[in-house]
């Protein structure tokens, strides 16, 4: 019993990590139409930027200078926007589909770094002994996990509301505008490159902290955590639960996480060892398949986006 | 050293120019970036595999690895996947184009796609490495660079094959109507072209050349299920650097991001060989988005 409850328990963890990405994608993407496909990248940065600060102490490592947890999370957080600045100055101006190579080089570059510098990542070791946040208070990993699951959902829940507000703020309606005609925006005075690089900067910042949370619940990073199939993964979560709705960019995560690990657990259960790589790839195929499905035949995904109608036109 | 580098480049430049093809014809064409692309790439040299194994690479032929059997799988392959890749529009794409979806969105679906049909193959062969043949093969010394037979080989039929689609291109009726089309898909209908078999014979086409590449990497040496995934950013790369829609800007797109990958390896980490295409890009997509024989538009 304690067994199934310290899964979902887990589970739940990681939806609600995985949801501040899809939540992050979804204010570049649903709300300002900015095809991020290197969400793998800046969910990497976060994670390792938190490792690098706050794991002990080790001396073949450059970093690891065991700082506190909050200073992880922050820096974390400052490190992905600077670097989401940066990519941002350089490609925003580009059409959808070229910022979305750019951005999926970006991803492939950031991952081939936390392989290759292994005096600073770990390489393909990874780093270990990252601290948990007051894990020494609890006595059970189960515990803990209770607490970690509280945080998240305390992290989440204000996020929704603060982008709740944020899309529905003047500086929310000008991201739509943007979405919707980016030359009428413009007509209008507002700089549609501005703004386009705020969602930009503000949708990375949440997948950085996003990446410092999975590193000090996990406790271990390795650049093979951030595959280019993370970001595939976000995607699908994206357009399953809808894209343009908050909600629907939780219950995607919900959704399609659940099916990854379900498919996941079965795979393990049915499969023989030797095909392990067949299983694996089941589990891909059906995100893949899920995807395309979506796409064809439930375009809006579960929950669409709503109808945001002016006050002033119902009159 | 430069001059091995130079000479390594132009080869897997070819390879990529083969695939950059395809990817520049549905930039312009189709108008979108087809992520799924590479993985026609490994669907050919895969299926290629699946007739090598009944007939066998054909014993070795003069200084090559291979005989003519594993010429005839190549070509097998070739149809296979350039019917593949039309399947998977008629699936899948042209769905989304009759609806009128979001451009991004036909992005999206190419995600999907790809991730199913890589996957496909790692279901039906693993992980594992495969390869044609375990033929051993001397390199000849020209002018003090290693080229193997092989790889002469390969370049040489790629260049006839670039050669043949250019003389389609410019001259059969078929291949006006893809220039047209890559000009203004509106403008080309409202002449009466049947812009669906213009799609059509687009994705036979650009599915067969990249079968093509993926059977010409497979052969030097090795297949794996990644063979095509690897290659995507540098097939962007070169089809963004030569300017979209156009045969010999992808060519020579290929060609540099062939040469510039293997020259930076003289200078930096091999590990981040993969990263090299991509600051080729960027630098592009900087200074000259529209490319080197691109017209300049809205990029």
């Amino acid at each position: 019993m304690t067994g199934v409850v310290s899964y979902l328990v887990f589970f739940a963890c990681v939806v609600l990590i995985l949801g501040i990405v899809t939540l992050g994608l979804n204010l570049q993407w649903g709300f300002t139409g900015l095809f991020n496909a290197g969400v793998a990248g800046f969910y990497a940065i976060g994670a390792f930027t938190h490792a690098i600060l706050t794991a002990a102490p080790q001396p073949q490592y450059l970093g690891n200078f065991g700082l506190p947890w909050i200073v992880g999370v922050v820096a974390a957080m400052a490190a992905t926007a600077a670097a989401a600045w940066l990519v941002g100055v350089l490609t925003i101006r580009l059409r959808g589909d070229y910022l979305a190579i750019a951005s999926f080089g970006i991803a492939v570059s950031i991952q081939l770094v936390t392989l290759n510098w292994e005096a600073l990542t770990g390489g393909s070791q990874g780093i270990t002994r990252i601290p948990k946040p007051l894990a020494g208070v609890f006595d059970t990993p189960l515990a803990f996990n209770l607490w970690y699951l509280a945080l998240l959902a305390a992290i989440v829940g204000a996020l929704y509301v603060a982008l709740e507000r944020i899309v529905r703020s003047p500086w929310g309606r000008v991201l739509r505008a943007i979405r919707e005609d980016e030359a009428a925006a413009i007509a209008l005075g507002k700089s549609a490159r501005r703004y386009r690089l705020e969602a930009f900067v503000l949708g990375s910042t949440m997948m950085g902290l996003a990446g410092a949370l999975y590193a000090s619940f996990i406790g271990f990073v390795s650049a093979f955590d951030f595959l280019p199939i993370v970001t595939f993964q976000v995607w699908a979560m994206l357009i399953v639960g809808g894209s343009g709705n908050n909600r629907g960019a939780l219950l995607g995560t919900f959704v399609v996480w659940g099916i990854w690990t379900a498919s996941g657990a079965l795979v393990t259960k049915l499969v023989p060892p030797t095909y392990a790589a067949q299983g694996a790839a089941v589990q891909v195929i059906l995100i893949g398949l899920l995807l395309v499905l979506t796409l064809l035949f439930r375009p809006q995904g579960l929950i669409g986006e709503e109808a945001v109608v002016s006050r002033h036109a119902k009159d | 050293m430069i001059a091995q580098a130079l000479a390594d480049g132009i080869f897997t430049g070819a390879i990529v120019a083969l695939g950059a093809i395809g990817v520049s014809f549905t930039l312009q064409i189709m108008r979108f970036a087809n992520f799924s692309h590479s993985e026609l790439i490994t669907w050919g040299a895969y299926l290629a595999l699946v007739f090598v194994a009944f007939a066998g690479p054909g014993t070795p032929t003069g200084p090559f690895t291979f005989g003519w059997q594993l010429l005839a799988a190549a070509a097998m392959a070739a149809l296979l996947t350039g019917l593949a890749a039309w399947g998977v529009d008629v699936l899948v794409f042209r769905r989304l184009r009759r609806r009128g979806a979001h451009p991004l969105a036909m992005v999206f679906a190419a995600f999907g796609a790809a991730l199913v049909m890589r996957h496909l193959v790692v279901l039906v062969w693993g992980h594992e490495s495969r390869f044609y043949t375990r033929e051993l093969q001397i390199a000849w010394q020209v002018m003090g660079v290693k080229v193997l037979p092989d790889q002469a080989f390969i370049l040489l039929l790629a260049v006839a094959v670039v050669t043949v689609l250019h003389l389609f291109l410019a001259y059969s009726r078929t291949g006006m109507a893809m220039r047209a089309m890559a000009e203004s898909p509106a403008l080309a209908q409202a002449c009466g072209i049947r812009t669906e078999a213009v799609i059509r014979t687009t994705w036979i086409v650009s599915g067969a050349l990249a079968a093509l590449a993926g059977v010409f990497a497979g052969l030097t040496p090795q297949l794996h299920p990644e063979i095509g995934f690897n290659l995507l950013l540098a097939l962007f790369a070169a089809a963004i650097l030569g300017g979209s829609g156009s045969l010999p800007g992808a060519v020579i797109g290929g060609l540099l991001v062939g040469i510039a990958e293997n020259v930076a390896l003289l200078f930096v980490n091999p590990g981040y060989k993969g990263a090299m295409p991509f600051l080729l890009l960027l630098l592009v997509l900087l200074v000259r988005p529209q490319g080197i024989f691109g017209e300049k538009g809205e990029r």
